[in-house]
């Protein structure tokens, strides 16, 4: 029955002179992930509201899905659209409404009524009245409530008429693409798709990199973060995704420095490796799944030496979440299942006994000189091999 | 060189299989149960499969019944005599070192109120004769015990083993799932006593998708799928005409010259035993020689984690099997291993090499060169 829907957004609603900005980008991202299912559909702009209408069959279910992994959507209400032919034909489209949403007719309503253009002939206060009272005529089990309804009953005047009176929550944010472009190194794990989803809810369009070691990690290991990557494209739209080989790398460095040195100068040279990739292709900044003292090598001293290479800023989303925070959202976004497949990664091969967890900078510097002869040569080598895929749903 | 071995996964079609599939899918395609000249034709193929299969078992046609595969040979075994012999008694024993879908079949068991008994094991992975004899009693139902064990080889005492539980009671239903025995050893399951036996085509170059239960005529065992009707009502579902002639092509094969080829695999597993005994740091589990299974040796190794070593043996294209994966994320230790009483740190350092009538002497020499070469830069990075 619902032809059309009303998508609600906030934060983007008070950007001042660049409002038709956002609104564009979330319009462009709206448009966007409709394209991926089966429908018409076209997306609209009319004095501050975004209307998504449809064209002839489509999946309600479907849309609804698509339309929660739209960041900036803080709402969607799924509503009918009816001419202006005056109160009388109101109040029945809007009787035809209420019977056929709601088939038990015993709940406290209140009708909010709207005017956005103000001749119409009656004004909110009386709209309100006169509706509420012809749907009491209408189901005398209703009741009015105007405190706390079980359900509002919207009506918008405008060029014409919007009824609604539910709001799907949305998943919030700002629209892909209104804030720039980051990095993300994606391991594989639970924490850097989470990461990455918060990041891109943010409005910051997504690339990624991913540090694989064949033969010590599998080609079911890189699929896995091709998946994650998916996945989290399901939110932030296409993400380019960088397959870096780090397996000369690892090994030159597990031949020339102290074994419980290992992870931590392993994920400076991650950390530079994906900064060259960000200023390579236009991203302002780093994004990696970090959270305080979650492992040896994210205490606040593992993370000030890893920071250290880095000139460009690394954002943390996830700096001050406990494990089971993070899972929650990997949960919630669907990365989770995948996430937690068991095939080894290049953190938990080369990994020493007791690595350190407070590294001295001067000792890791010091370290990292016996990598001289080589490293940069390694370094270039793995830039100039990775290869590039997209990830998109 | 490629050196495939990991043929108790699963193995390589035969070109003769392939072309008899492909005519199934394309001359003959009718829906066998169908009552005109195409469904006929069908119908035909799928009575000369049984009649070959049967033939080469020396049972009964009608006592073939086409599934799925291995696994659903065995549901449809333990499901299906455990229900229609309940009244008879409560208690099935098992092994501790047979396949998921049997030990994941007898859980289910368990949980539907059976008593479940799964019996210990040597360290060479042979069924503890006295264990059975104490566990077996008038009121058991039904024993399954595996005829080749798919992680280690080892090969059950079958005809032992129906002795023992016939002795206690003779209309005992015993099963053995033969999935990585048939085509390597010929079993005449009249001959042994055996009254249900479950076979897997893609272990023996036949697609997957297909295998077969053999029944005994008088052995009670009630359907776990319902349709049609087809196979006497025990297993409905239109016949997979293309796998089940693809099947019987396989098996055919493996009985034509059948002492020649089984000679041949215990030739090329001596020469990989031999190989592997050279290398430092590493022990067979099972017995190395003719004492188990032709095909299947596996391997521990000092110091390295097999999911390492299985891809750095991949990049050198020798392609094998972990027997247990033990990643940090999560560990899968095989209760195989566990029932063996493998060393702690051989659980998740243990690789699976197993070979086929394709599989080459060449081959063989690959992978021991693979190991030869990889195995000391391993333990040196990965090292514990």
């Amino acid at each position: 029955m619902y032809k059309a829907f009303l998508i609600k957004y906030g934060e983007i609603g008070i950007k001042g002179k660049n409002r038709y900005m956002f609104e564009d980008a979330l319009i462009r991202q709206i448009e966007y992930a409709l394209r991926r299912i089966e429908g018409s559909y076209t997306v609209t702009k009319e004095s501050g509201r975004i209307y998504v209408d449809t064209e002839g069959e489509y999946d309600y279910d479907e849309v609804i899905h698509t339309l929660q992994h739209v960041f900036g959507i803080v709402g969607i209400a799924p509503m009918v659209q009816i001419e202006d032919e005056g109160f009388d034909s109101l109040a029945k489209e809007l009787i035809a409404y209420v019977d056929a949403v709601y088939p038990d007719k015993n709940f406290t309503f209140k009708v909010h009524a709207r005017r956005g253009r103000k001749n119409y002939p009656m004004d909110s206060m009386e709209l309100n009245k006169e509706l509420g009272s012809r749907l009491l005529e209408a189901f005398p089990e209703l009741k009015v409530d105007v405190h706390s309804p079980k359900v509002n009953l919207y009506v918008e005047i405008r060029q014409r008429i919007n009824l609604f009176s539910e709001v799907i929550p949305g998943c919030g944010g700002m629209p892909v693409g209104t804030n720039g472009k980051a990095m993300l190194l994606l391991s594989g794990g639970i924490d850097s798709p989470v990461a990455g989803y918060m990041i891109a809810k943010r409005g910051v369009v997504l690339e990624a990199v991913y540090f694989h070691a064949p033969p010590y990690t599998s080609e079911r290991a890189k699929q896995k973060v091709m998946d994650l990557a998916k996945q989290v494209a399901s939110y932030a739209g296409p993400i380019r995704l960088h397959i870096v080989n780090f397996t000369d790398i690892q090994l030159y460095i597990h031949e020339k420095c102290p074994h419980e040195e290992l992870t931590i100068i392993m994920r400076r040279y991650m950390m530079k490796i994906a900064q060259t990739l960000a200023e390579e292709n236009g991203a302002l900044g780093l994004i990696t799944g970090e959270s305080i003292g979650q492992v040896a090598s994210q205490t606040i001293h593992s993370l000030y030496a890893t920071n250290e290479v880095c000139t460009m800023p690394v954002f943390r989303p996830l700096i001050g979440f406990d494990k089971q925070d993070i899972v929650d959202i990997a949960l919630k976004i669907g990365t989770y299942e995948t996430s937690i497949l068991p095939y080894e990664d290049c953190c938990t091969i080369f990994v020493a006994k007791h690595p350190v967890t407070k590294p001295n900078l001067k000792i890791i510097r010091h370290s990292e000189e016996n990598l001289s002869e080589k490293i940069e040569e390694l370094v270039k080598t793995a830039l100039d091999t990775k290869e590039t895929i997209m990830c998109e749903v | 060189m490629e050196a495939y071995l990991d043929n108790s996964a699963t193995t390589k079609v035969s070109e003769r299989v392939m072309e008899a599939v492909l005519a199934a899918m394309t001359d003959y395609y009718g829906n066998p149960s169908a009552m005109h000249s195409m469904g006929v034709r069908a119908e035909n193929k799928v009575r000369e499969a049984r009649e070959l299969l049967a033939r080469l078992m020396k049972v009964g046609e009608k006592e073939i019944y086409f599934t799925s595969g291995g696994t659903e040979a065995n549901n449809m075994a333990l499901i299906g005599a455990a229900m229609a012999n309940r009244r008879a008694g409560n208690r099935i024993l098992t092994t501790q070192i047979e396949h998921a879908s049997v030990s994941n079949t007898m859980a289910y068991l368990k949980e539907q109120g059976f008593d479940i008994v799964a019996l210990p094991v040597d360290s060479y992975g042979q069924l503890q004769m006295q264990a059975l004899r104490e566990a077996m009693t008038e009121d058991t139902i039904l024993v399954s015990v595996m005829y080749v064990n798919n992680e280690i080889g080892a090969v059950e005492p079958i005809e032992e083993i129906n002795h023992v539980i016939r002795a206690v009671n003779p209309s005992v239903a015993f099963h053995v799932d033969a999935i990585q025995a048939f085509g390597k050893y010929k079993i005449y399951p009249k001959r042994l006593g055996i009254d249900l036996l479950s076979v897997s085509g893609h272990k023996l170059h036949a697609p997957k998708g297909v295998g077969f239960l053999y029944k005994n005529d008088h052995v009670k065992v009630k359907p776990i799928l319902f349709g049609g009707g087809q196979q006497d009502g025990l297993r409905s579902g239109t016949l997979n005409v293309p796998g089940i002639v693809g099947l019987a092509v396989a098996a055919e094969e493996s009985y034509t010259d059948f002492d020649e080829k089984q000679k041949r695999l215990y030739n090329l597993k001596e020469l990989f035993v031999t190989g592997i005994q050279k290398i430092e740091g590493t022990k067979i589990n099972g017995y190395p020689g003719r004492e188990s299974a032709p095909h299947i040796v596996s391997v521990s190794f000092d110091g390295v984690r097999s999911e390492v070593l299985l891809h750095v043996l991949e990049e050198q294209e020798v392609y094998v099997s972990a027997g247990s994966a033990c990643s940090s994320h999560k560990a899968s230790i095989s209760p195989t291993f566990k029932a063996l009483g493998l060393e702690k740190k051989s659980l998740d350092a243990t690789l699976r090499f197993s070979f086929s009538t394709f599989t080459t002497e060449q081959e063989i020499c690959s992978a021991l060169e693979a190991l030869r070469e990889t195995l000391p830069v391993l333990r040196k990075v990965t090292g514990r």
